[in-house]
């Protein structure tokens, strides 16, 4: 079943288009990928589906409800509530442990401090880093800060978790660490996961990969179609 | 995969205690989970050959409940060409060839640049599968280290194959005009 949906969505940045109409459905508990060259528009869509931009044209819709014409406030519930967000760096407050970090969202949303740090400290543990619960992120390594961030993007039980290149500052091991724990935790739970990635290795990760192009969607799924509609160059 | 010398794993296998040619080929595909499982007619066939050159000896024979069956086990000079191997290092891609490589340069003869792309287009997406195939193995809970690192193997060398795909089909136009010219 269809759970968020986005309808001929069209942003720019200015007079630059970052997103020329693009249609895309993500099912309750699909893990998808949106893969395409620098510059295709992927993240905008990301921001877009998440309520973080509000499109110029067209529609987001969330459990069939049109979500891009709501108000920030009410948009920001949303994310604390149905949506995780996770980026490439930079989100853990600094000042706050790792613990702190992961109860914060379920602290906004009104939980008890015992009962966010449990949860919290639950979540460390399924993410693999229970032994820095009580680390700030810059006693960390980078692998470390981003299970947290996982955590913390988990923590709330969210519906979908809107990944942007979320190993893009990690080495290899690291960041397969963070996505197979990701991956694993979001299918036992039935979250949906809308990843952005232009590596073939993290597209994998998912059931289904949507190429952007340019700001579309390229419907040969491969990135390929303009450059086999223009013949030899 | 190509050049894995069977003869040194199965001296390498041997190094860890006598065996017989069944448990040898069981220990092989235990040890090397996604590799083309070893026929038995390659492990007695390679056993010969080995015991010929003195590289292991027949250490006695087993029987339980079937026929009898002769154990092996490594002998120093084994052991020595084992250590040899070990130390050996591979030369990193001595010539660069492989299949997908000759593919699209005889495609680029024989045919033309359309069916160059439209290979591989579809070279691609084969590969795109397989990715996903066994990127799967390492989400799964159950997964052992011994298979982890196989797929890490196989991921990592598929992910440069699509790279270079991906590069080529990008070249592929200006390549074509040269091959030509």
């Amino acid at each position: 079943m269809t759970e968020l949906q986005a309808r001929a969505v069209v942003k720019a940045y200015g007079p630059t288009p970052a997103l020329r109409g693009v249609t895309l459905d993500v099912a309750e508990g699909e893990i998808i990928a949106v893969t395409g060259p620098s510059g295709c528009g992927k993240s905008t869509l990301l921001h877009c589906l998440a309520g973080i931009l509000r499109p110029d044209a067209g529609e987001i819709t969330w459990r069939g409800q049109r979500i891009d014409t709501w108000s920030e406030a009410a948009r920001s519930r949303l994310r604390r509530t149905e949506f995780g967000v996770l980026f490439q760096f930079g989100q853990l407050v600094a000042e706050l442990t790792a613990a702190e970090n992961v109860a914060l969202p379920l602290l906004l949303a009104g939980t008890g401090r015992r009962e966010a740090r449990t949860a919290a400290l639950t979540w460390l543990e399924r993410l693999g880093v229970a032994e820095v619960a009580d680390a700030r992120p810059g006693e960390m390594s980078g692998g470390q800060q981003q299970r947290c961030a996982t955590a913390r993007a988990l923590v709330t039980e969210p519906r979908v978790i809107f990944a942007d290149e979320p190993t893009g500052a990690l080495d290899t091991l690291a960041g397969e660490q963070v996505l197979t724990r990701l991956v694993r935790l979001a299918r036992e739970q039935g979250t949906a996961v809308v990843l952005v990635t232009h590596e073939p290795r993290i597209a994998a990760y998912a059931d289904r990969e949507v190429v952007l192009r340019d700001g579309a969607v390229d419907h040969t799924g491969l990135g390929l179609d303009a450059s086999l509609a223009g013949g030899p160059r | 995969m190509a050049g894995v010398s069977t003869p040194h794993v199965l001296l390498g296998l041997l190094a860890t205690g006598t065996k017989h040619g069944y448990e040898l080929k069981r220990a092989h595909d235990a040890r090397l989970p996604r590799a083309r499982p070893l026929a038995f007619g390659q492990v007695y066939a390679t056993l010969g050959r080995l015991q010929r050159d003195g590289l292991v000896a027949a250490a006695g024979q087993e029987r339980e409940g079937g026929p009898e069956r002769t154990a092996y086990a490594l002998t120093g000079d084994g052991r020595a060409a084992l250590d040899r191997w070990l130390s050996e290092v591979e030369p990193p891609m001595p010539y660069v060839a492989g299949t997908l490589f000759a593919k699209v340069v005889v495609a680029l003869l024989a045919a033309d640049v359309d069916r160059a792309r439209a290979w591989l287009i579809a070279q691609r997406r084969a590969h795109t599968e397989r990715l996903r195939e066994l990127t799967a193995v390492k989400t799964s809970p159950t997964a052992a280290l011994d298979e982890l690192v196989a797929v890490d193997f196989a991921i990592a060398h598929l992910d440069a194959d699509l790279r270079w795909l991906h590069t080529t089909l990008d070249r592929v136009a200006d390549w074509h005009r040269e091959v030509h010219s």
